[in-house]
């Protein structure tokens, strides 16, 4: 049953407006697609069947990058080949356009737009499969078992839940101290992207903090990093398509070698962007080199706790870590 | 010991079938009272109809074309239909290959699915139907996408080029297609529609790619056989003339 997705009603609002209209509608009902490419995955496996999909990808307000005076905005509608050709970006924040380029494939970033990419759903192989989960609504957890495959799991502050953040642009937008602005019924409000993820100790059913009727509308990238020294890498087991195990995304300003101010961010370890703010600190005020080098690596993974099969993200995190001090020798 | 057990195996009788309540019955005839005024049943032949597959094919789309637009003609007042009032309508048209055409699509069905069903342009291939093998690449506006996971009415505005849409009108292959050819790109040729595809696309966009560019430009495009460096050095075989 996997070639075809359910009988759905499918909405394509002319306005912001009028996908609020249709949200507050359906309520839980209802389900919002851009690009689409997480949704149809589970539209076809039948674990999803939303009865009103509201396809916003169409809207010309959520399209778009320009520049807001002190912030740039960019439309969540905005595909990601956009972001990664977008001239504002390219000189700015090349951090998102980096991590931009990494994501999935050629085809899929040409429509996967990057608020898709920042809200779409956990990798979770149990998750996905459709096992009842703590995530899904049940009781158990099948990837936290003494047998289970959970190489790809986390290793910081799993609560019941172990499943991680997949999104390459997420760690880039909490690095840039990005601002998501949300639209519920016509108000607006904005939240910082470290609060925009949500762990499983604050809904175990959500990644994000977007509820039913929400939509996410616009990123803003504060010009406090515009042109500041950036770091992106990505390990996976495939170049192309394949999600992060680990990835790490870095800002930094330095002066005469001194690292002025940093903030790092890795992706794949936990269920939120986790924020290494303990290599901050150590890097504040020094001068990146070997020995600055050696205590990244060491600190960077303290407190994480492996389950069976995902130690190898442990040192993994800690080379990483190196390699974006490395980049600031 | 193994003659003992050979004392002891129970002996085996022989096996009888139950009667079949079916030998006592006698066929006859069915009377015209009870059969009516039947004709005799035609007798099917497979082989003298002389059907390809592209026809068969091609005979399966159009009825279901006519079988689904007379659904749609009598449903109207259904209630399912009235509900769905403000939701999209399924009369499309698309615009593929340069051709309008209108056809009858329900919401959930996605690209790849129209056009090879309903519009029969089986070119376009459906791999891993997940937007993981590139098989189904088509351009939507000069770009490469994933049409096994496009909902088709989310195309409706763009201008769709299939794999049989690059050719000239004449019948002389696309440079891509030609480059291809020369380089002994497809093997078993499965991929190659959407190869091509992303190839055609790269082109538009950028006519003198270098290698690392093309590479990266193809690399949404799985090929079971292996043929990666045959079909790179195709695009940049194609790069030169395209």
């Amino acid at each position: 049953m996997t070639d075809y997705m359910h009988a759905f009603d499918l909405y394509t609002p002319a306005s912001l407006a009028d996908a609020a209209k249709l949200l507050d509608e359906h309520g839980k009902d209802a389900w919002i697609v851009a690009g689409g490419k997480d949704s149809f995955d589970w539209f076809k496996d039948r674990h999803k069947q939303p009865r009103a999909v509201v396809d916003i990808g169409g809207l010309k307000e959520l399209r778009g990058i320009r520049d807001g005076g002190d912030h740039v905005a960019i439309g969540a509608a905005t595909t990601l080949t956009e972001i990664e050709e977008n001239k504002l970006l390219r000189d700015g924040f090349p951090l998102l356009v980096q991590a931009a380029a990494k994501v999935a494939s050629p085809q899929i970033r040409n429509s996967g737009t990057i608020g898709g990419n920042v809200s779409q759903d956990t990798r979770c192989t149990y998750y996905r499969d459709g096992f009842p989960c703590y995530r899904a609504g049940g009781n158990s957890c099948y990837a936290n078992t003494p047998t289970a495959m959970n190489r790809e799991h986390a290793l910081f502050e799993a609560v019941r839940c172990v499943a991680v953040t997949p999104s390459d642009t997420a760690p880039a937008l909490v690095a840039l101290e990005a601002e998501m602005a949300i639209s519920r019924g016509g108000k607006v409000r904005t939240v910082p992207a470290e609060k925009f993820f949500i762990g499983p100790d604050v809904d175990i059913t959500r990644m994000t903090v977007l509820e039913a009727g929400d939509i996410l509308t616009e990123i803003r990238l504060p010009k406090k990093w515009a042109g500041a020294s950036s770091y992106f890498e990505k390990i996976a087991d495939r170049e192309t398509w394949d999600f992060a195990l680990v990835n790490i995304a870095m800002a930094a300003r330095a002066e005469g070698g001194m690292v002025k101010d940093v903030r790092i961010a890795c992706g794949g370890v936990q269920c939120t962007p986790r924020r290494m703010t303990e290599v901050e600190d150590l890097m504040k005020g020094e001068k990146a080199g070997p020995e600055l080098e050696k205590l990244a690596q060491r600190v960077a993974a303290r407190g994480a706790k492996a389950l069976n099969f995902n130690h190898f993200k442990i040192p993994l995190m800690g080379n990483l870590a190196a390699r974006a001090v490395r980049s600031l020798a | 010991m193994s003659e003992n057990r050979q004392d002891d195996a129970p002996v085996l009788e022989a096996f009888e079938f139950p009667p079949d309540p079916a030998d006592d019955f006698e066929w006859v005839p069915a009377t015209p009272e009870v059969a009516g005024n039947l004709a005799e049943p035609p007798v099917a032949d497979w082989r003298t109809t002389g059907t390809s597959r592209r026809a068969f094919l091609r005979g399966v789309v159009c009825s279901g074309v006519a079988v689904s637009a007379s659904a749609y003609m009598f449903t109207v007042q259904s209630g399912e239909a009235r509900a769905a009032v403000r939701g999209v309508e399924r009369l499309v048209s698309l615009n593929v290959n340069g051709k309008t055409r209108r056809v009858d699509v329900p919401p959930s069905e996605t690209l790849a699915q129209t056009i090879r069903y309903r519009l029969g342009l089986t070119g376009t291939k459906i791999g891993c139907n997940r937007a993981e093998c590139g098989a189904c690449t088509v351009l939507a506006d000069d770009v490469p996408i994933y049409s096994c996971s496009t909902l088709t009415h989310q195309a409706r505005g763009a201008k769709i080029v299939t794999v049989e849409g690059v050719a000239a009108a004449d019948g002389t292959l696309h440079p891509v297609q030609q480059a291809f050819i020369d380089e002994l790109g497809p093997q078993c040729g499965f991929c190659t529609p959407g190869q091509v595809m992303a190839a055609v696309g790269l082109l538009k966009k950028n006519p003198k790619p270098t290698v690392d560019e093309a590479r990266r430009a193809m690399s949404g495009n799985l090929c079971r056989c292996g043929a990666y460096p045959h079909y790179l050095a195709g695009v940049m075989r194609a790069a030169g003339r395209a």
